[in-house]
Formats: structure tokens, C-alpha cells, sequence
């Protein structure tokens, strides 16, 4: 079996990253998954979080802001919003954080008796504090 | 014949238009390539979001609890047509190729006896379209101020989208844009986006079978959404693109007949200064002869 395998990230905008990997891991919508050569095709969606890439050259972490990932022959992560750990600043954050509060707000007005969008809003929510303190972030500015 | 001020006149003027035009195509050429990075950097994206969709779509298939944006409301009764064209003119034929196949669109839609509803994305577009369908506009996007066209543009469009088709709205929407080809060419095209249709669906279902999690219909529930903003964006991309390259043709169309005019016109004009030289010669030799 083969050590490693094509992981391809890309965002609606660009191409973040394409090289020979030997391990992935993805934060899922369901909980984290690790992708390693060989694993079962899967297609799973993403909540925001960091995307772990070990490659023989070093290991990468980046931001993503949900969209989902294709395991089958190689592994390709297509993110709504993407970007390299070092490229998010605090200001950065607070502003995908602020759409999020906004969201939030709009959601929880909108749909006030259905617990259904409004939890998810507060996930996707909640998902990206955790994701600022796991960087070290500020999340309560 | 043209006194010879009047020419000389002329041929300045036609001067200056021409290193506008001139200006304009080496600004177009430097934009299109901007354009066509960016409709290229877009591709992987939705290439790879398309087969996904359709693979899944594939295996959901038709059936009942099929999302409603697959399978459509049922109806075919009022059609939604999103005119995509320029903020700006002077690109030859691009603006009005695309009304143009607007226009007969909405036209046969009529005929047959469907409500038309027309959102327009871009000022010339509106602008083509006012005087016959006018009536039917509902909404204008304004795209004038962005110097580039992002994901979250496209993002705004489908959401408001979204939100008309869940208000149902309309049944089934088509986007028209200008699909690039190459500098010279570019192809007005439509595209219908709801419900979602796949072309290579007999080609997604070779694909390997797939685990899903959470589940399928979750998953694609998920994805068409984001599926309407991802071709939405690759239509505003293509027809970047197209738009610069039409424009780009336009202009050196345009230099090289203002070229082609200053040539008929210096010539025409030293012909008339020969003439006016020749007859104060013969005015002056026929009156020395005379003495």
C-alpha cells in the first residue's frame, strides 16, 4: 500500500494546497477524522475548525470554514473559506467570527419556535470559539 | 473637396480616438489576464464540487424525500431568468449577445404560457432589457463598485435566491451568461441552476460507492445551496473574463479602423494640398504668360 496520497485544498477562490500527504486530519461535522492512504471512500461535511496535513516535507495546519471533504482515490477538501494557521490574524478571526454572531442573531429572530436552524447556527457558532482558543485567539473581544 | 483645415482637423480627432481605443484594449488585455487567472483558479473548486453533487444526486436519485432544490417544485410555471452581463459598454457584442439570448428566452417562455420573472446582474444588461421586459424585472444587482468579484458576492446573490425560491417564488431558475472560449469568442450561454441538473450524471455513477457522514441526504441538503453560489460564482467568473476579452477585440478592432481612416484621410489631404499647390502654379505660369 501505498505511504501516501494526493490531498488536494481548495477554496472557490484559489488552490491552497496540493501535494503528497500521509495523513489528513479533518474536522468533521460529526467530530474529527483522520484520512491515512487507503481509507474507506467517504464524504463528509465539515464544521469550522483546523485542517491537520502531515507530509513527508512537514506538517501544515490550516483554517476552514466549513464545506466538506472527498476521501476516495486521494483526499480533496473543498472549504467555503480557507487559509494557512500563520495567516489568520486576530482581526481576521474576529471578523469571520462577527458573520457568525450575525448569523446567529438573524437565525435565532427568524426562526424563533424551530430549534432546528437556531441549533445550528449556535454550533457553527460555538464551533468557531473553539476553534479561536484551540489557536489562541480572543474570541470575547 | 474638404478645405484643408477641415481635414487636418479631422485627422487629429481620429488621432485621439484612436490612442483611447488603444489605451482601452491594453487596459482590457491586462484585465483579462487577471480574469482568466481567477476563472482558472475557480475551476478545481467546482469541478470537483460538480462531480461530488452529482454522484450524490445519482444516488439520492429521484426520490421522494429528494431535496426540493434537485427535484424541483413540480412545476414549471414560473421561470426565474438571472441576466449576468457588464457594468460597462464598449466590449463589441458581449452585452447584447447575452440580452439577446435573454430576450428569446423569455419570449418562448411566454408564448408558452409561463410567468416570467428576470433578476439583472450588471447595469448594461437592465439597460438592454428595460424597454421590451421592463415589467418583468424584479431585482438589480449592482456589481459597478467591486474592483474584483469575490466568493462572497456570488454568495449574496444565491442566498437572496434561496430565499425567493423558499418562498416560492419561481420554479425553476436560469442563469445567463457569456461562457469563455478564447480572446475572440465567447459564447452566450444558459444555464439552468433550479433544480439543479448535472450533465455527466452517467459518468458520476462509475465513481466509487461513498460512506457519508452525517448521511446523504444531510450532506446534499448541505451542498445544493452552496452548489447555486458555486456556479453562480463560475458564471460571474466566465463572464469576467468573456467581458474582458470582447472588449479586448472590440478596441483592436477599433485602433486598427481609426488606423486604416487616418491613412484614407492623410491622403486625401496631401492630395488636396498637391491640388491647391498645382492650381497657384497654374495661376501664376498662365499669368506671367500673359504679360
Amino acid at each position: 500500500m501505498a505511504n501516501t496520497m494526493q490531498f488536494d485544498l481548495v477554496s472557490p477562490e484559489r488552490r491552497l494546497a496540493s501535494l503528497e500527504v500521509t495523513a489528513v486530519q479533518i474536522p468533521g461535522a460529526d467530530g474529527d477524522l483522520t484520512a491515512m492512504p487507503g481509507h474507506a471512500p467517504v464524504i463528509a461535511n465539515l464544521r469550522p475548525g483546523i485542517l491537520k496535513v502531515e507530509s513527508p516535507s512537514g506538517n501544515t495546519d490550516y483554517v476552514v470554514t466549513g464545506g466538506f471533504a472527498e476521501i476516495g482515490e486521494g483526499l480533496s477538501v473543498l472549504a467555503e473559506r480557507a487559509l494557512p494557521l500563520e495567516e489568520l490574524s486576530q482581526d481576521a478571526f474576529d471578523e469571520i467570527l462577527k458573520e457568525a454572531k450575525v448569523m446567529y442573531k438573524k437565525v435565532e429572530e427568524e426562526f424563533q419556535n424551530q430549534p432546528g436552524p437556531v441549533d445550528d447556527a449556535a454550533k457553527l457558532l460555538s464551533d468557531m470559539v473553539a476553534m479561536g482558543e484551540q489557536i489562541g485567539l480572543n474570541a470575547n473581544k | 473637396m474638404p478645405n484643408l483645415k477641415d481635414l487636418k482637423n479631422r485627422i487629429e480627432s481620429v488621432k485621439n480616438t484612436r490612442k483611447i481605443t488603444k489605451a482601452m484594449q491594453m487596459v482590457a488585455a491586462a484585465k483579462l489576464r487577471r480574469a482568466q487567472d481567477a476563472a482558472e483558479a475557480s475551476r478545481p473548486y467546482s469541478e470537483r464540487f460538480n462531480a461530488v453533487l452529482a454522484s450524490l444526486a445519482a444516488s439520492v436519485g429521484n426520490s421522494e424525500n429528494a431535496p426540493i432544490l434537485l427535484r424541483g417544485t413540480g412545476k414549471q410555471a414560473v421561470h426565474l431568468l438571472i441576466v449576468m452581463t457588464a457594468e460597462r459598454g464598449l466590449c463589441g457584442g458581449f452585452n447584447s449577445n447575452i440580452a439577446k439570448l435573454a430576450r428569446s428566452h423569455a419570449v418562448r417562455l411566454k408564448e408558452d404560457g409561463n410567468q416570467v420573472k428576470i433578476i439583472t446582474v450588471g447595469k448594461k444588461g437592465r439597460d438592454a432589457l428595460k424597454r421590451d421586459l421592463g415589467d418583468y424585472f424584479i431585482e438589480h444587482v449592482d456589481l459597478s463598485e467591486l474592483k474584483s468579484i469575490k466568493y462572497v458576492n456570488a454568495q449574496a446573490i444565491a442566498k437572496a435566491l434561496l430565499a425567493r425560491f423558499d418562498n416560492s417564488e419561481f420554479d425553476v431558475a436560469t442563469i445567463f451568461y457569456s461562457k469563455f472560449v478564447n480572446v475572440v469568442s465567447q459564447t452566450p450561454t444558459a444555464q439552468q441552476i433550479i433544480p439543479a441538473i448535472f450533465e455527466n450524471q452517467s459518468l458520476a455513477s462509475d465513481t466509487a460507492i461513498y460512506d457519508y457522514e452525517p448521511d446523504e441526504e444531510t450532506i446534499l441538503a448541505d451542498l445544493l445551496p452552496r452548489g447555486v453560489a458555486t456556479q453562480i460564482f463560475a458564471a460571474l467568473l466566465e463572464n469576467g473574463a468573456s467581458e474582458q476579452g470582447a472588449r479586448m477585440s472590440a478596441m483592436d478592432n477599433a485602433t486598427r479602423n481609426a488606423g486604416d481612416m487616418i491613412d484614407k484621410l492623410t491622403i486625401e489631404f496631401n492630395r488636396s494640398r498637391q491640388a491647391v499647390i498645382t492650381n497657384e502654379l497654374i495661376e501664376i505660369i498662365s499669368g506671367a504668360e500673359a504679360l
